[in-house]
């Protein structure tokens, strides 16, 4: 992975010097809350309903051993001994002093973590695909583009106070794991038909109570090009976006205004009269930075592991985990493993020290030391030799993760919700519980196969419920909580907006009604199809009928 | 005397402001050697003020673009960029568009609510004086500007980047 060299580290020191000393002066008063509060926030520290969270970067999802160390270091000395992966690869711990803040940023620093960034009207962590540099599909490799993103994008002079925030995904491979059309920028790597790489530049995808899937901008814009095309869109977003409302300040809002043509014909323009020269990164720097990333030495291995089928042959336990969490690697003889953070009952997302450091100890033994973070809230070791998987499988087991359900129902995304968020209407988390307990039996929730379903407590949308395949939102009616269900969205590369099933359902009836709807789907499926697949074929109808029978 | 911080060269210093500010209805007073206008007012008097020898500048609201600038700026000995909140950032897309696109050679003001918390990137996008809102000292702002040893973007401040200094700590090639 890449390594920060002394600039980078520079940086990230005087930028928490810097913080330092605007804690110290908010805290003798010489600065007023309102003056502090976009520092703090793109300092990664947000005003809780109990405490304060810090939000910690991992650049594009991207996690060594020792990183992970200090953050269950971090987790223990500071929190409560856990910390939460977010929807955007980040990890966030809720129960922080400000007066702490400080001294957290100097030990995130020293392994070359930071908070720079992960809050405020400004541009965010970029997410990248998890199955980077360890995929055989993909078209290059999208953490380069996205280490590049990270430098131009840190501390940019132009583009800190933004109209609202702005947030970025890079996906490489024709499956995308980032979500990348409901990205303020969503970055599609290709090659055009003469070979060279480029990107498909999606801009104004989004959630919130306005949700959009990002429009294509440009077909192809030649790689070299791309943090000067960047800055024109950025621009473009921070002269013409609207600053009067804080609803209608995402760049979605503007490309939805001006139509996606006359926006692109803006960034165009614009970019046409940058000094491209000053602003792309050069080949050499590029190159420097693709050759961190490609420092990993494969064994020549047979493709198919003796060691594993005769484990798997003895344990299906172990078998079911490798159907459902382990992905095909490039190279012949390696796995992708992927860490379920969804046992039912728990919290999704949430993740102890001591699992931290049991993961970390995983990935030092048997995954060339790296960690990485999806979207969907879990952690993937990117490389793993089949012949390590039953071992990777037990050290998992032994702490409680070795959950075989990615993409099932019970891998479910879930935000913080009324629990710990002062925007909430509803509590998130409690409904994922009672959902994934239903699905608990790993046989049932084999059974019906991939299943994404999305919670959030508020239509601010961080549970990503427009795009769930069942997409739950919580509302509130007269002081009380209630759900409304949407079905049929997508945040993949087939990408939708959920539609809405029909009036709010009280708590009690959510989880019975996931079953409905299971069960229609169960009934009514063609041979391959998955519950999505089922939906676009028939509509809302059968599964209306099914949840609101009672009612009529 | 409002308080005026101006650069120069690498350092951060106190100056007397010698342009006086007109709001649109004030009448200008007798003898005035330096204005600073609205541009709607700029639009109806500036050619007299300038028949007059008076050196003048522009005072620009963010909603205000700098193309409608673009064919006096010439003339200018200053354009004063307005934050109504310091959290509003249009202007140093302006900023960095009269020094980049424009080539604008005279001051850059920061007007409005400037703080030394702004300071690094106000002065990265082009700004050179600043009418600071909060009460921080001139040591503030120095301390504020030249508290991080590298950047990674190029900008008008003619810093070298990152990969700048990478390529030529390297040695291979010369920075574009």
């Amino acid at each position: 992975m890449y390594r920060y060299d002394a600039i980078d580290a520079a940086i990230l020191a005087d930028r928490a010097a810097e913080f330092r000393d605007q804690v110290s002066r908010r805290l003798s008063g010489e600065l007023t809350e309102d003056q502090f509060k976009p520092l703090r926030l793109m300092n990664g520290l947000y005003l809780q309903l109990h405490a304060y969270m810090l939000r910690v970067a991992i650049p594009y999802g991207v996690l060594s051993a020792d990183q992970l160390r200090r953050l269950a270091f971090i987790a223990r000395r500071f929190d409560k001994g856990f910390g939460h992966f977010t929807t955007r690869t980040n990890i966030q711990f809720n129960w922080i002093k400000l007066e702490d803040a400080p001294d957290i940023l100097d030990s995130l620093a020293e392994v070359g973590l930071h908070a720079v960034q992960t809050s405020g009207n400004c541009i965010r962590n970029t997410t990248a695909d998890p199955y980077a540099g360890a995929t055989a599909e993909e078209i290059d490799d999208p953490r380069v583009w996205s280490e590049a993103i990270r430098q131009w994008s840190t501390l940019h002079p132009e583009f800190t106070y933004l109209p609202r925030k702005f947030k970025i995904a890079v996906t490489a491979a024709p499956k995308d794991r980032t979500a990348a059309k409901v990205h303020d920028i969503g970055l599609k790597l290709r090659r055009s038909r003469d070979g060279e790489l480029g990107f498909e530049v999606m801009v104004g995808g989004g959630m919130g109570r306005t949700p959009y899937l990002g429009q294509t901008i440009r077909e192809h814009l030649p790689a070299r090009h791309l943090l000067s095309y960047l800055t024109a869109i950025l621009r473009t977003y921070n002269r013409l976006g609207r600053r009067d409302n804080i609803y209608k300040a995402r760049i979605k809002i503007l490309v939805a205004s001006l139509g996606a043509d006359a926006f692109g014909r803006e960034v165009e323009a614009e970019w046409a009269q940058l000094d491209h020269a000053s602003i792309d990164l050069p080949d050499l720097e590029l190159a420097r930075i693709r050759a961190d990333f490609n420092r990993l030495a494969f064994q020549d291995l047979p493709p198919v592991s003796a060691a594993l089928n005769a484990a798997k042959a003895a344990d299906p336990s172990l078998a079911r985990f490798v159907r459902n969490n382990v992905s095909a690697h490039k190279i012949a003889g390696y796995g992708i493993v992927n860490i379920s953070l969804k046992a039912p009952g728990d919290v999704p997302g949430d993740c102890t020290a001591d699992q931290m450091d049991a993961i970390a100890a995983l990935a030092d033994a048997y995954g060339s030391g790296e960690i990485r973070v999806t979207h969907a809230q879990n952690l993937v070791l990117p490389h793993v030799k089949l012949d390590d998987v039953a071992a990777v499988h037990a050290g998992l087991k032994k702490v409680g993760l070795a959950t075989a359900n990615i993409d099932l129902a019970s891998d479910i995304i879930a935000c913080p919700g009324l629990d710990f968020c002062a925007l909430a209407n509803a509590r998130a988390i409690p409904i994922a519980q009672a959902i994934a307990t239903r699905f608990a039996d790993p046989s049932i929730a084999e059974a019906v196969g991939e299943l994404k379903i999305k919670i959030s407590g508020c239509i601010n949308a961080c549970g990503h419920h427009h795009v769930g395949h069942i997409g739950i939102l919580g509302v509130d009616k007269k002081g009380e909580e209630f759900y409304q269900l949407t079905l049929g969205g997508s945040g993949a590369e087939d990408a939708s907006l959920g539609d809405v099933l029909g009036p709010a359902l009280p708590f009690d009836r959510v989880a019975p009604s996931v079953d409905q709807l299971v069960d229609v789907y169960l009934r009514e499926r063609s041979p391959g199809e998955r519950f999505l697949d089922t939906y676009r074929r028939l509509g809302l109808t059968p599964f209306k009928a099914a949840v609101y029978a009672e009612a009529i | 005397m409002p308080k005026l911080y101006k650069i120069a060269g690498d350092q951060v210093v106190a100056r007397d402001d010698p342009f006086v500010t007109l709001a649109d209805d004030e009448a200008a007073p007798d003898s005035l050697s330096a204005v600073i206008l609205s541009f709607a007012r700029f639009q109806k008097e500036g050619e007299l003020f300038l028949s007059q020898g008076v050196q003048v500048g522009v005072r620009l609201e963010p909603d205000e673009p700098v193309e409608g600038l673009a064919y006096d700026l010439p003339r200018l000995a200053l354009v004063a960029l307005a934050f109504p909140k310091f959290r509003d950032g249009r202007a140093y897309s302006a900023a960095a568009l009269l020094r980049e696109r424009y080539a604008f050679g005279g001051e850059v003001r920061a007007v409005g609510d400037v703080l030394r918390d702004q300071a690094l990137p106000m002065l990265r996008c082009g700004f050179d004086a600043f009418e600071p809102a909060d009460g921080a000292t001139v040591e503030d702002w120095d301390r504020a500007l030249h508290r991080f040893r590298h950047v990674y973007q190029a900008a008008a401040d003619r810093r070298l980047p990152a990969f700048a200094e990478r390529a030529r700590a390297s040695g291979i090639g010369t920075p574009g």
